[in-house]
């Protein structure tokens, strides 16, 4: 395990700039993504995808396709092994395999516009979409529903007739839409509201948002005659896509080997399967190697959006603005399949204020909507927009500064987590605190703008990895990652073992390797690869020093206590000794004498991630005439523990911000009457581009690294999307003169809001 | 996008015979980014392609008779870099100039613009404000029409099936004259208009204004012009009164639809919003 933490004194290369490893290759267009790979007699595959929001699959006619010259092979779930049952552990939570294997190519009845329903493959794109339209597929159209709360009436369509809602007693009579209900709480809620000086309450929603990643989903399958099978694809966690795939086509998880592409962005929507099993079913079938690019319609059609949200809330608190309790009731919309992350908004909701006493209620709910997938700090920022809009309202009513009633409420080491944990090396304070004396708060609001504050949370998790480091022949370090880089890890896993070894950054590569080729590893998510897979390259960091110190003390026949490993450099400090100090390049140029090749290997569970805490502050303006608005100053704190590579961990504040910007703004799934996405393009989901934003400012809180990582680090990905929407909610509020509930904020709403 | 034969005439007559040959396979392309865009969707399946880009006249700026003439396949980045036009119509060459990246720019035409037929094209509105006139050519020979007159609905013009745009035709400015285009988009780029307004109109010595026209995009399935909403502004200097009467002229002609971009009622508003800042825009450039 880490031998604590080191001082941030004496490094020499974390904490550095140094040019990312992978940026060259991103701008010259070498970079290999998802779609980049081809081999010999490869085949399109293209996926027939359902025009109805809802409706039983009555049959499936593929003979005319079959007949179509250039078409290889056809699949329908009919293909798939009706076996795939179990739990895979995906990101922040568990996939149910039959519901992922129903999702890839539906299972009798199609849930949403847009649900696969066959694939094809054809030896040109052009006969591959010909051959979907020669597949006939008789529907019988059923009533659809879209919005969270007509899911959950009574008189609803049910989706599912095996559904009754999870979490209640006595089971429910009759299936419904609400696949569970999450309770959460403690102390007397009641009381609190009894004896509150102040109480404020409020309704709120957001709309289901996309991950928007530029990247769409892309794979490359090839099956062999031996059933040794190759997947080629882009996904946050190579290990995670054998293990649905081999589930799904019941295969045991050696006969898949999975390569990593380079990735063109997730978060977190890249934690699941969509086409990987497609293509190796179509593979399986004709013998050669199947390719499915999806389009970016497809990409909002039927790939995960994270989930829009019905919510209210109600604190209590005593005159002088300390919150006593509060209520809250979540409904987030699952998509087609149950799972939403509900209860990450009920655990997370609080998680920033020390609240005496809480209730808490969660709804997870099934519509006709693609099956929501993981996005950055999953459920957290919608629940923190009701709640950061609630305290918003509360310092408004009491006049105090929004920031002084946050430090009043804020956790601290050694509170109680409304979910059972311990707050511990929490820098809430100090990042309020950063934000109160920041340029940005220090400067008088501009005329005619309004400035918004908000807080967020996120646990950062640990988990299973592996990694390795090679000594090269030369005395240069490969490491092996066994994680997808999607944030700058490359750079951040080759920075610790530089570190660890005394190395200059020029002298150590990282790469991602395949699942054959390292041990296991979780996916990258949750904030976890920075902490648990560099945790596990500074353990095997930490061996070869070791190894290395063996091999000098074996060279000059002396106690390996008298072995110092300092800058890359074995020296002796026995005085009796008169040897000259060996460089890396010097022992690793005669290995073969000293044990053979050196190299390491960890595999661990790592313990130990600590919770991120963020503070946005956003200044705005709005058009009174035309209700647009413009982000006109942007500041980001964040508690990051220790920033590895700096400029990566602002990249991270920047790029939640902005995502959590476009969330509050303008993005949107829009639905028509017939419950089919009105706006499945960028043209029309409007997330924002690079003119619609100011440079957003950060401030990197480092005063508590985590103890439990080597180098002090805490996850970074996740918090930064989860203070903006309230942020600039809290600002448009405070122009419109009223309360802003609803999500996104776009032209439109805002003038009717202001017209009122 | 199998089987598409790619034709580059090097005249206008040839254009036209190849457009006659294809019998309604066809379709012409000046930069394609409309056209192609829609062959990859699936929308446009066309046989052949006819580029326009190599007849001559059909890309560039000429002066004639005091105004001046616009090829129909001039790029936007072309039309953004000849000052003496950007200097007589800033309202014409702001639209042109709106329309999607600066990659975007390098093909991007306004006779494209206009061919396509979108009510939310941002090329139109500025061009029927400015009183561009259509030069176009067919079997039976070349013809002229104003531009107000060319859109049909959202994709159909009023084109035969077998006439080409050649160019638009800008009339000669007099003095103190000057045009604005605005439009209104959530984000600041890579956006389709919700709404779209150009003014353009002359002042006389006095500052009182003695000729206007405005026209209105994504409010109705053409952009349209608004004849009383020019007429509002005529004999006046632009004062209050003046401009709520164009802007009830405005927001009588909206026939808008409501739809993902925007509401019926938000888009009539933001019309009339549009409308008279452009106006003002339009008469501090011809006092300039
Ligand atoms: C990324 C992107 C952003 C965009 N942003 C905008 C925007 O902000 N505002 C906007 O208005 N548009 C926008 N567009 C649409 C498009 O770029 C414009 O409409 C452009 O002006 C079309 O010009 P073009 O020369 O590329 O037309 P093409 O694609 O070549 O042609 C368009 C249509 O007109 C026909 N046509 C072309 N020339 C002639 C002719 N001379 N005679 C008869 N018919 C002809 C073609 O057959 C075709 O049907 C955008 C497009 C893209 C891809």
């Amino acid at each position: 395990m880490s031998d604590g933490n080191q001082g941030g004194v004496n490094l020499k290369v974390v904490g550095q700039r140094p040019i990312r490893p992978d940026g060259v290759d991103k701008v010259t267009g070498r970079a290999q993504f998802g779609a980049d790979f081809h081999l010999p007699g490869m085949l399109t595959g293209r996926i027939k995808r359902s025009p109805h929001a809802h409706a039983r699959v009555v049959s499936i006619d593929t003979r005319a396709a079959e007949k179509l010259p250039g078409v290889k092979a056809i699949v329908t779930s009919a293909d798939f092994d009706a076996g795939a049952a179990g739990e895979v552990e995906a990101g922040e939570s568990h996939a149910a395999m039959k519901e992922v294997a129903a999702n890839c190519l539906a299972h009798g009845k199609v849930l949403y516009q847009g649900h696969a329903v066959a694939a094809v493959a054809a030896t040109q794109p052009e006969i591959a979409a010909e051959a979907l339209d020669l597949i006939e597929v008789t529907y019988e159209v059923l009533p659809h529903v879209i919005d969270v709360e007509a899911a959950m009436a009574a008189d609803a369509p049910v989706l599912h007739d095996d559904m009754y809602t999870k979490g209640v007693t006595p089971k429910p009579g009759k299936a419904s839409n609400v696949a569970a209900k999450h309770v959460m709480g403690r102390g007397d809620v009641a009381a609190a509201f009894k004896a509150a000086g102040v109480i404020v309450e409020g309704s709120y929603e957001t709309a289901a948002v996309h991950q928007g990643y530029i990247e769409p989903h892309a794979c490359v399958a090839s099956w062999g005659a031996d059933g040794q099978s190759t997947i080629w694809c882009s996904s946050q966690g190579q290990f995670l896509v054998r293990a649905m795939v081999a589930k799904i086509l019941n295969m045991p998880l050696s006969d898949i080997k999975v390569i990593p592409a380079e990735i063109g962005g997730g978060f977190g929507g890249k934690t699941t399967v969509y086409l990987e099993p497609v293509a190796l079913a179509l593979s399986r079938k004709c013998g050669r190697p199947v390719k499915i690019v999806m389009s970016r319609e497809e990409v909002f059609l039927a790939s995960g959006p994270t989930s829009g949200a019905v919510m209210d809330v109600r604190l209590a608190a005593t005159k002088d603005g300390k919150i006593t309790g509060a209520e809250m009731t979540l409904k987030y919309q699952a998509g087609a399949f149950q799972g939403s992350p509900v209860n990450l908004g009920l655990m997370t909701a609080f998680a920033c204020y020390d609240v005496e006493s809480l209730a808490l209620t969660g709804y997870d709910v099934v519509s006709n909507r693609p099956k929501v997938a993981a996005y950055r700090a999953p459920g957290a920022p919608m629940a923190a927009f009701a709640v950061e809009s609630a305290i918003d309202d509360l310092a408004l009513k009491l006049g105090m500064d929004p920031i002084d009633l946050r430090l009043l409420n804020a956790v601290r080491d050694g509170a109680k987590t409304v979910y059972g944990a311990t707050v511990r090396c929490c820098a809430l304070v100090e990042t309020l605190e950063a934000i109160k004396a920041s340029p940005h708060y220090q400067t008088p609001v501009g005329k005619g703008q309004a400035r918004g504050v908000a807080a967020g949370f996120w646990f950062n998790v640990g988990g299973e990895s592996s990694a390795a480091v090679h000594v090269d022949e030369d005395g240069g370090v490969t490491v092996v990652s066994s994680n997808p880089d999607i944030g700058g890890s490359r750079a951040s896993m080759a920075m610790m073992a530089a570190e660890r070894l005394g190395l200059p950054i020029e002298r150590v590569r990282c790469t991602v390797a395949d699942t054959t080729s390292i041990g296991y590893s979780g996916s990258t998510g949750g904030s976890r690869v920075t902490f648990a897979t560099g945790m596990a390259v500074v353990e095997a960091a930490q061996k070869i020093v070791a190894d290395l110190k063996r091999r000098a003390a074996q060279t000059w026949e002396c106690d390996i206590a008298m072995v110092e490993w300092k800058d890359g450099v074995a020296t002796c400090i026995d005085p009796a000794k008169d040897v000259k100090p060996l460089s890396m390049k010097a022992i690793a140029g005669k290995s073969a004498k000293t044990g053979g090749p050196i190299a390491a290997e960890v595999s661990l569970n790592a313990q130990g991630a600590a919770a991120g805490f963020g503070v946005h502050v956003c200044d705005l303006e709005i058009d009174p005439e035309t209700g647009r608005t413009t982000v006109v100053r942007y500041t980001a704190a964040q508690d990051v523990g220790r920033a590895i590579h700096p400029a990566y961990v602002e990249g991270q504040l920047q790029g939640g911000a902005a995502q959590g910007i476009g969330w509050a703004l303008n993005e949107e799934y829009v639905y028509g009457k017939s419950g089919l996405l009105e706006n499945a393009s960028f043209l029309d989901y409007r997330m924002p581009v690079a003119s619609d934003l100011p440079m957003i400012d950060t401030i990197l809180i480092e005063t508590k690294p985590n103890p439990r990582h080597p180098f002090g680090a805490k996850g970074v990905g996740e918090v930064p999307i989860v203070p903006p929407l309230a942020a600039v909610s809290n600002a448009v509020s405070r122009i419109v003169g009223r309360r802003m509930t609803s999500l996104p904020m776009s032209p439109a709403k805002v003038l009717a809001e202001m017209a009122k | 996008m199998s089987g598409v034969d790619y034709l580059a005439p090097a005249s206008v007559a040839d254009a036209v015979s190849a457009l006659r040959a294809s019998a309604g396979s066809a379709r012409l392309m000046a930069g394609g980014t409309d056209l192609l865009v829609q062959m990859r969707g699936g929308r446009a399946k066309p046989e052949v392609v006819i580029d326009l880009k190599r007849i001559p006249g059909l890309m560039g700026i000429r002066g004639e008779g005091g105004g001046f003439v616009i090829g129909a396949a001039t790029s936007g980045a072309a039309l953004g870099e000849h000052e003496a036009l950007k200097a007589a119509w800033p309202g014409v060459i702001e639209a042109a100039n709106l329309i999607g990246s600066t990659q975007v720019q390098g093909r991007a035409s306004l006779g494209g613009n206009l061919c396509n037929a979108s009510p939310a094209a941002d090329g139109v509105p500025a061009l029927i404000a400015a009183g561009a006139v259509c030069i176009i050519e067919g079997p039976a020979g070349a013809r002229e029409v104003q531009v107000e007159k060319v859109q049909a609905g959202p994709g159909k013009t009023t084109l035969a099936a077998d006439e080409i745009l050649l160019a638009f035709r800008l009339p000669p400015r007099p003095a103190r004259s000057s045009d604005a285009y605005l439009r209104l988009i959530p984000r600041t780029e890579m956006d389709i208009a919700v709404v779209g307004v150009g003014v353009s109109l002359t002042l006389d010595a006095g500052g009182v204004c003695n000729a206007a026209r405005v026209s209105v995009g994504a409010v109705a399935p053409t952009c349209l012009l608004v004849e009383a909403a020019g007429v509002a502004l005529v004999g006046t200097t632009l004062d209050d009164a003046a401009l709520a009467k164009m802007e009830a002229a405005v927001s009588a002609a909206c026939r808008p639809i409501s739809d993902k971009r925007g509401t019926a009622e938000y888009r009539t508003k933001v019309a009339c919003v549009l409308a008279r800042r452009a106006a003002l825009i339009a008469k501090d450039r011809a006092n300039a």
